[in-house]
């Protein structure tokens, strides 16, 4: 029984096969005009009444179509691909080309190399400056000379000016002054200290004492290494300082020491005080205490004292990256370089004063004191 | 070469009525004459020379059918036609490499278009589909089916160059073969 089902079934397949192949072949006659108008008129009759095959006529119709244009598009690209073969891309492409200019072609051709270069310098630059500590010095490093604001100070000028006109009688052409720094006297006859580089580059050196008296001085000694140098006043005007107060000391301080300064970062003078806060300056400079100070450009070549009146050191310098990290030069170089002055400059060799006479006093009365022996000094180039 | 040919570019009606006359110098003239323009166009906007003979013969062929099915009207100059074609054919291209900058170079006056890209389209993909399904078909039937329906030979001569001995087993044989081409074009999704 079933065996007979499926030989029945598989006949009617081969039965379907024949037919189908049958109507292939005959809608392939029909299609390709090879009927005679009777067969053609039957063919047409049996798609009318039977849909399934005429939707087969169609599908067929329009698949063979598919395959006869997909044949044609074959044989179109490979003419045009022969085509192509014949022409000379290669030279047509080098003459419409917009060809760019000559540097941007440079770098087209040979970028690769530039960049290798280009980083094998910057690599050398950066490792030089690394290992020859340019880059941990120099970048924040400020020396508090002050760079004086022409306008305001020349009102101030005038003003000197015309006191010392009307004091003296003296008349005098003034020009603006350049820079700005803060100097102390060392003796009483008029050597004042300052730092180097206020009066570097300088082609004239004025001090202003407290009370606006302007005196001429003359650059006796520098030593630019440890950033010292020596004026004396060399100005007729000047009689003399009377008994310096304060002393100088040799010795280093101790760390946590209260210090302070006075000095001229603006045309009146200023107090501050605060702490020695490191017995070595910049990446351990022996020559510098690091203090905290506030100071600013115009405080240098100020005198750091400590409670006890005593010269410790001289104002110098800051780190402009960190909050409250000051510099000065410690007395004892002050000291050297006092004794390095070439006889020749002096007519006697200075004298220091080795009795301190602000140790007693309060604070204000030290500044009192110490006034009229801290100058702005000027200077003109 | 070039300079030969370009000295001679023919008229636009004559390539039209060429290409409906089925010349084959006609398709030669046409392509030797506007590919520099091409070539220009493309490599002065991220292509290589490959890239132009791609588009080139892409747009060639949008002509070829528009002018076969009696549709190209010469309205414009067969020359801008071409440019704008394979203008528009590169812009999508640089955009699905995602090379296209928002910025392209132009050589010459072109046509907006929106007409008939998709149904282009359409037929590109029905033919990637009767290609893929003859390769997959493989011999004998594929030369069959070629030889039957696209190339036109009778089944008398298909019959001898297979060397079937008798032109029912041919008839079978084909029968079979487009059985399964269309099965397998079908099949493709």
């Amino acid at each position: 029984m079933p065996a007979k089902a499926e030989k029945a079934i598989f006949s009617a397949k081969i039965e379907e096969d024949m037919r189908d192949e049958q109507l292939l072949e005959v809608t392939e006659r029909y299609l390709n005009g090879g009927m005679d108008a009777g067969e053609r008129r039957a063919f047409e009759q049996l798609r009318k009444e039977n849909a399934e095959v005429d939707i087969w006529v169609i599908e067929h119709q329009q698949f063979t179509g598919l395959l006869k244009q997909y044949g044609e598009r074959v044989e179109l690209e490979n003419r045009l691909n022969a085509i192509h073969q014949e022409i000379d891309v290669h030279a047509i492409a080098e003459e419409v080309m917009v060809h760019p200019s000559w540097i941007v072609q440079l770098w087209r051709d040979h970028h690769s190399k530039i960049s290798v270069a280009a980083s094998i310098a910057i690599f050398a630059i950066l490792g030089t400056l690394f290992f020859t500590g340019y880059l941990n010095n120099n970048s924040s490093y400020v020396e508090l000379r002050r760079k004086v604001e022409s306008l305001n100070r020349s009102n101030k000028n005038l003003t000197t000016a015309i006191q010392r006109i009307n004091t003296d009688g003296r008349k005098m052409a003034m020009t603006p002054d350049k820079y700005r720094g803060t100097g102390f006297a060392i003796t009483s006859n008029g050597l004042i200290a300052t730092n180097y580089h206020v009066i570097n580059g300088a082609d004239s050196v004025y001090v202003q004492n407290a009370a606006g008296k302007l005196f001429k001085v003359k650059v006796v000694y520098t030593e630019p290494q440890n950033d010292i140098a020596i004026l004396k006043i060399t100005d007729t005007a000047f009689t003399g300082l009377g008994t310096i107060p304060y002393t100088f000391k040799r010795t280093e301080s101790d760390l946590a020491e209260n210090v302070y300064t006075y000095g001229y970062p603006q045309d009146s003078p200023v107090y501050g005080d605060g702490r020695l806060t490191s017995s070595n300056g910049l990446n351990s400079d022996t020559i510098d205490y690091q203090i905290s100070v506030p100071i600013n450009p115009g405080n240098s070549g100020g005198p750091l004292l400590d409670s006890k009146g005593n010269v410790i050191g001289i104002v110098k310098a800051k780190e402009t990256h960190l909050e409250g990290v000051h510099f000065a030069i410690k007395s004892g170089y002050l000291l050297d370089a006092i004794e390095n002055i070439p006889t020749d400059s002096l007519t006697h060799k200075p004298v220091l004063n080795t009795k301190n006479t602000l140790s007693g006093l309060t604070r204000v009365q030290q500044i009192k004191k110490l006034q009229n022996y801290v100058f702005m000094v000027k200077v003109y180039n | 070469m070039s300079k030969d040919l370009k000295s001679s570019t023919p008229t636009d009606s004559e390539i039209v009525f060429g290409i409906l006359n089925n010349s084959e110098s006609a398709v030669k003239r046409l392509y030797v004459a506007y590919f520099p323009m091409v070539l220009q166009l493309i490599v002065n906007n991220n292509g290589t020379p490959d890239d132009a003979k791609d588009i080139y013969q892409e747009a060639i062929i949008v002509l070829y059918n528009k002018i076969k099915k009696g549709d190209f009207e010469l309205n414009s100059k067969l020359k801008t036609f071409i440019y704008s074609v394979c203008r528009r054919l590169w812009l999508k291209r640089l955009s699905q490499m995602n090379r296209y900058g928002g910025d392209i170079h132009d050589f010459q006056e072109y046509l907006p278009f929106e007409d008939d890209a998709e149904q282009h389209n359409e037929r590109d993909i029905q033919f990637n589909k009767m290609q893929s399904a003859l390769q997959l078909l493989g011999e004998p039937c594929k030369t069959i089916i070629e030889d039957f329906y696209i190339h036109n030979r009778s089944m008398q001569e298909i019959c001898e160059s297979f060397g079937y001995t008798n032109a029912d087993n041919a008839k079978t044989q084909k029968y079979k073969c487009l059985q399964r081409l269309k099965k397998l074009f079908f099949q493709q999704k």
